[in-house]
Order: C-alpha cells, then sequence, then structure tokens
C-alpha cells in the first residue's frame, strides 16, 4: 500500500461540489460570530476566513467538503502525475493536466492567489529590499533562535532597517525571545504597526494578539492563512532592507502561503536549519524538496546543536551523534552549501528565555563567532542577489 | 449509538488510547512515544503507535523499520510489526511514501482526510496501548485526532516540554487545547533536563532546568518526571535499537520506566 494506491481507492467515489457551499458555510458562521467578537479583536473579522474564535472551528464542515473534492483529485495529480501544481503559471494549461477534473478550474485561476491580490501585497510590499525564510522540517532546531540572532545581526548596522516576522501561528516563540512578551500590536491609519525592539528593528507575530500566554490559537489551515495574509497586508512594515520571516516545522499551510503570498515580491531565498541527527536531517530533506518545489533558492543549512562542551573540563560531546555524517554529508548529497555550524551553548537557551541577544550577551562564545560568520554569509548572499536583479533589469 | 460504532470499528480491540503532544517541536515527543512503548512492551503489554506528523514522520526511522510497506487485509491497512512477536505495530505516512525524502507539501483537508483514514482503517487487532505520537502545535492535526478519536474515549494525553520558558511557553497553549477539547491530562514530561559530560560526569543543564515540573504544579496536572539529555538515548533512537533493552544503566533509564509505569498505573484505576 502506497499513496498511489491510497489515492485511486478514493477517486472511485464520487466528489461532492465543494465551492460555493465552502464559502456559503465560512462566511455565515463567521458572521454570527463577528457579533459577539471584542472590540480589540474586531479587526481581523474583515476576512470571512479569518475568525479570532479559536475555541470552535468555523471551517470545519467546510473543509470537510473541501476534502471530498479537493483531496483525491488534486492530489493524485500532484503526486503521480506531472501536476505544476495550483499556484503555478502552468496551472491547468500543462500536459498532466489534459483529463484532469479540476483543469477548468486551475485554468482559471479560482486556485491560484488572485492577481488583484497578488497586486496588492506586492505594492504593500514594495518597500522591502531582501527577503530571507527559516525553514526547518523539524521542530525545536532553533529555528526562531536562528531568525532572532539574524534579526539582531543585521540590524547591529545602523543604517538597515530589519524586520521579523513569525509565522508560527500554534506556537509563537518570538516575542519572548525578543524579550517583548505582553506587548500589543496597535493601529494606525496606515495599517498595523510593528513592535519595536530598536529602532531599526521591528517585529510582529501572532503572540502579541494573545490576551494571556495561556492562549492557545486552536486553527485550522484556512484561519492561518488568513491572517498570514493579513500581517503581509495589513503590516505597515515601511521601507526595509531585511524581512526575516520564521516560520513553523513542517511544509504545509504556512509554508505553502507565505512563498504564494511573497510569490510577487522577491524573495532572496531560505536557510534551512537542521541538527546533526539523521532523525533531523530525514525531516530536513523533504524541507529541501519543498523548496525545490516551489521554486524557493536556498542559501544555504545551518547545523546547529552541533556538539557541546563542557563547560567544566572543557572536553566536546556529541549530544545529538551525527551518525549518517550531520549536515555537512546532506549539503554535499544534495548540492547545497553549509553555512556553518553552531555548538551548544548553554547560554544560548538563557539568552532566549530572558529575551536578550545572545551575540551582545556573550560576544567571546565560539557559538556567537559562528552565528556572525552565518550572518554575514546571508548578507553577502543577499547583497548579491540584489546585484543580480539589477543586472536583469 | 456511539458503543456500536466503537464495538464494530478496527479500534474496538484497543484498550486504552494515548495521546503524546506538545506545542513546541523537536522536544522528544516521538523520542517519548517510542521508549514509552518499549517500556510498556516490557512489561508484557501489546501496543500499537499512531504516527500522526504527516511532514515529518519520525516513528519508522526509531524502530527501523522505515522500509517496510504497510499492507491491505480485509479488515483495512495491516500495520507494521516491530518484531516477530507481534507486541509493537507502527502506522505512519513514512511508510507509503515512494522515497524516503518525499515531501508532503499537504494543506490541512489532506492532512484531515489521511488522519481519519488512520483512525478508521487501520487493523490493530488487540492492543493493551496504542499511543498516538502528533506533530507540535494546536492546529489541524491535533483537531482531526481529537475529534475521531472521542467515540473511542482516549485515556489521556502527555504532554512533552524541554525545560526554557520558550518552549514552557508553547506547551502551556498546549494545555488549554486539551481543556477546550475535553482531553484529559494525564502528565507533563519534561525532557532534555541536563547534560551529565561522559568525561568528567559534572551535570551541566543546557536547555536549563525544572520548567516542566514548575509548569505542571502551576496548572495543576500531574508531573510524570524529567528525562536527562542522554547521548545513548539518541544514540539508540538514530540506530532503531531498544533503549530499554539495552541500557538499564544509563541516567534515562530509571525516568523513563517511572512514566511508563504511572502510565499502567492511570490506565489499571480507570478499567477498575
Amino acid at each position: 500500500m502506497n499513496l498511489k494506491m491510497f489515492l485511486k481507492e478514493h477517486r472511485q467515489k464520487k466528489p461532492r461540489v465543494f465551492q460555493d457551499a465552502c464559502k456559503i458555510s465560512c462566511t455565515m458562521k463567521c458572521e454570527t460570530r463577528r457579533e459577539k467578537q471584542g472590540s480589540q479583536m474586531r479587526a481581523w473579522c474583515h476576512s470571512s476566513c479569518v475568525c479570532p474564535d479559536d475555541s470552535t472551528d468555523i471551517n470545519h464542515d467546510a473543509a470537510d467538503i473541501f476534502v471530498e473534492e479537493i483531496f483525491r483529485e488534486e492530489l493524485r495529480r500532484e503526486l503521480t502525475l506531472n501536476c505544476p501544481g495550483t499556484s503555478s503559471a502552468q496551472a491547468g494549461r500543462a500536459a498532466a493536466c489534459q483529463g484532469c477534473p479540476n483543469q477548468k478550474l486551475c485554468a482559471a485561476g479560482a486556485a491560484a492567489t488572485d492577481p488583484a491580490e497578488a497586486a496588492e501585497l506586492r505594492e504593500r510590499l514594495r518597500g522591502v529590499k531582501h527577503i530571507v525564510v527559516v525553514l526547518s522540517g523539524k521542530g525545536g532546531v532553533g529555528k526562531s533562535t536562528f531568525s532572532a540572532l539574524l534579526a539582531h545581526g543585521l540590524a547591529a548596522d545602523e543604517s538597515k532597517q530589519v524586520a521579523l516576522l513569525d509565522i508560527d501561528i500554534c506556537g509563537p516563540s518570538i516575542p519572548k525571545m525578543m524579550g517583548l512578551e505582553g506587548e500589543q500590536v496597535h493601529q494606525s491609519g496606515s495599517g498595523w504597526s510593528p513592535v519595536y525592539v530598536e529602532e531599526n528593528l521591528g517585529v510582529m507575530s501572532v503572540g502579541f494578539l494573545l490576551s494571556s500566554p495561556d492562549d492557545a490559537v486552536i486553527w485550522r489551515g484556512p484561519k492561518k492563512n488568513g491572517l498570514i495574509k493579513q500581517f503581509l497586508r495589513d503590516v505597515d512594515w515601511g521601507e526595509v532592507d531585511y524581512l526575516i520571516v520564521d516560520t513553523p516545522p513542517g511544509t504545509s499551510d504556512e509554508h505553502l502561503s507565505i512563498v504564494q503570498y511573497l510569490s510577487a515580491s522577491n524573495i532572496d531565498g531560505a536557510v534551512i536549519i537542521t541538527t546533526p541527527q539523521e532523525v533531523s536531517l530525514q525531516d530536513v530533506r523533504k524541507e529541501i524538496n519543498f523548496c525545490h518545489k516551489v521554486k524557493l533558492p536556498i542559501i544555504g543549512v545551518v547545523e546547529n546543536m552541533s556538539g557541546f562542551v563542557c563547560p567544566n573540563c572543557k572536553k566536546e560531546s556529541q549530544i545529538f551523534p551525527p551518525t549518517t555524517g550531520g549536515a555537512e554529508k546532506m549539503c554535499q548529497n544534495l548540492n547545497v552549501s553549509l553555512l556553518g555550524k553552531v555548538p551548544l551553548d548553554p547560554q544560548i537557551g538563557k539568552s532566549c528565555d530572558k529575551g536578550q541577544s545572545f551575540l551582545s550577551e556573550v560576544p567571546e562564545s565560539p557559538a556567537t563567532s559562528s552565528y556572525r560568520n552565518i550572518i554575514q554569509r546571508v548578507q553577502e548572499y543577499c547583497d548579491q542577489h540584489h546585484f543580480q536583479e539589477e543586472k536583469i533589469i | 449509538m456511539e458503543e456500536v460504532v466503537a464495538e464494530r470499528s478496527n479500534l474496538g480491540g484497543v484498550r486504552h488510547i494515548l495521546l503524546v503532544l506538545s506545542g513546541k517541536g523537536g522536544v522528544g515527543k516521538s523520542t517519548i512515544s517510542t521508549e514509552l512503548a518499549l517500556s510498556l512492551r516490557h512489561s508484557g503489554k501489546k501496543v500499537g503507535i499512531l504516527d500522526v506528523d504527516l511532514c515529518g514522520p519520525s516513528i519508522p526511522r526509531m524502530f527501523k523499520v522505515q522500509d517496510n510497506d504497510v499492507h491491505q487485509c480485509d479488515a483495512g491497512w495491516v500495520p507494521v510489526f516491530v518484531d516477530q512477536e507481534k507486541s509493537i505495530s507502527l502506522m505512519s505516512i513514512g511508510f507509503l511514501l515512494e522515497k524516503p525524502d518525499d515531501a508532503v507539501v499537504w494543506r490541512g483537508p489532506k492532512k484531515n482526510a489521511l488522519i481519519k483514514q488512520f483512525v478508521a482503517d487501520v487493523a490493530w487487532g488487540e492492543l493493551d496501548f496504542l499511543i498516538v505520537d502528533t506533530p507540535p502545535g494546536t492546529s489541524d492535526e491535533h483537531i482531526s485526532t481529537v475529534e475521531a478519536l472521542r467515540p473511542y474515549k482516549p485515556l489521556g494525553a502527555i504532554l512533552v516540554t524541554t525545560p526554557q520558558a520558550v518552549s514552557v511557553g508553547d506547551v502551556r497553549r498546549e494545555l488549554t487545547f486539551c481543556k477546550k477539547t475535553g482531553l484529559r491530562v494525564l502528565g507533563i514530561v519534561e525532557n532534555m533536563s541536563g547534560f551529565v559530560c561522559p568525561h568528567c560526569s559534572e551535570c551541566t543543564n543546557i536547555f536549563s532546568k525544572g520548567g516542566g515540573e514548575e509548569l505542571a504544579k502551576h496548572a495543576g496536572v500531574p508531573f510524570l518526571g524529567s528525562v536527562p539529555l542522554d547521548p545513548q538515548l539518541s544514540q539508540s533512537l538514530e540506530e532503531g535499537r531498544d533503549f530499554i533493552q539495552e541500557f538499564p544503566k544509563s541516567s534515562a533509564f530509571p525516568a523513563l520506566t517511572r512514566i511508563a509505569q504511572q502510565i499502567l498505573d492511570g490506565a489499571l484505576q480507570r478499567s477498575s
């Protein structure tokens, strides 16, 4: 049994029509809830699929109907044939699309981002020069730590304006790591204003929209996508040299959405974080495949938690042993560059918990110098990317 | 009505269902699931693991059965057995992929459909425990799993955290998830609690210490124990070996068996 067979089996059942039903049930339920919303959250409600009520799932029925239709057909194409994907320009037009029941839908661009919307997002992000996405298939490997330090590192140059966007909707760590817990987002005429750590470092996260640290965001995909779109469209980022996007683990809604929404703007590339063990690398390989699939350039891989130097005897141990050669071997095999290795340092976790920048707190640590090197390499990559862009224009 | 559904279905022969949850990724959900299964087997139980982490399945690798396939029988899908005695059986999306590096780039609805299928169509047979290993967060996979399992009245959830505040913060949100969905919290496990240097035996709290215990106290739920960082443990998981069998002297061993014991006690209490 494999996925192909699974899908084949399901295809035999008749698909249901979903589109209108989905839209109607979504909007109706949200309309009724909208009445009950407190004033602070009201702003979220203008998109029919983003409802701030996190206790019940408004998209549930809609999602179930949605499954029947989309799941079998779209996925079958995607996995078994050479489906170009719904967000591709070739959607509905490629050779593989012949005979697919969704061909018309795709060709009409119904599944892709609405062009007007894409233009709006692009307009909104016009002032953003570089976009770096931080990814990993595996959780807890240090995506947020790296994003936070990358932001701090880049913002050390006072002439540069840096923005950090946290799209981990269910587990936002950035507010804590940046020392911004309990901060709130304010609204101005030009949109939501990010929360500023320094004058040249602005942050946005779902964490700022929650009223208590116990608040859980129990959302299915569509609501998460709605909020991500809102973060890009409604936040007044202003002129920004670097926009760093911190993501949750995996290859799902958040990742597809951010790539899709930013497709009209220009993403420099992704930094992929891993730890040395195979259990982590196997997920990271999937993430690299994801990048290839959505045509997201890879800036490089960072190996985090690579070796631990005992503060007592100064000898090194491998806590997460690189049994299959670690990130180095993987990078060679997959032909991506390794940006560097960062050793485990108990101070890193502590600084994150306190919301301080590890780079300035412990400047002499070996981990600091390897972070600095990596940040520099990312910066060089972006500059070069920019240079190439200019040449093309 | 519910009773009838439960009896007829593939989960009818499963006595207790546990979920392993965490708001944070990489804290050791799969590790705890794996070690808990091994410990329960050690006490003579039959255990199944359902891995609903669809984008990053780790369970097949941790048992070194990543190359196995899922077969079909009249009752549904046959899970992958770890040993001859069929004392541990597994189901994961990892077994359905043609190439191990294939990325499952799915939005929620697709994931939900597969989870429903996993819950309905896997022929587990008779099991003492079914452990459900989840991805991090409080989103599609979690909502779908909890909803699909509700008719079978799961025993409860084990929450895994590491000691740092950043991780504990995410687990607080997971507690809220459990409260809202009416899922009982069996307790909190603090993983990666300190590292004993193999050269000088000095214990360093790499990810600080005590966060999990404090959270348990604060939330009024049982604290099941703290598992230290143990290179032997990560090594066994990498190589798919039975840590419980092979390293009874290691520092993580007593912590893991104690957790299993508390789960057994909890299950016994409920049965009686």
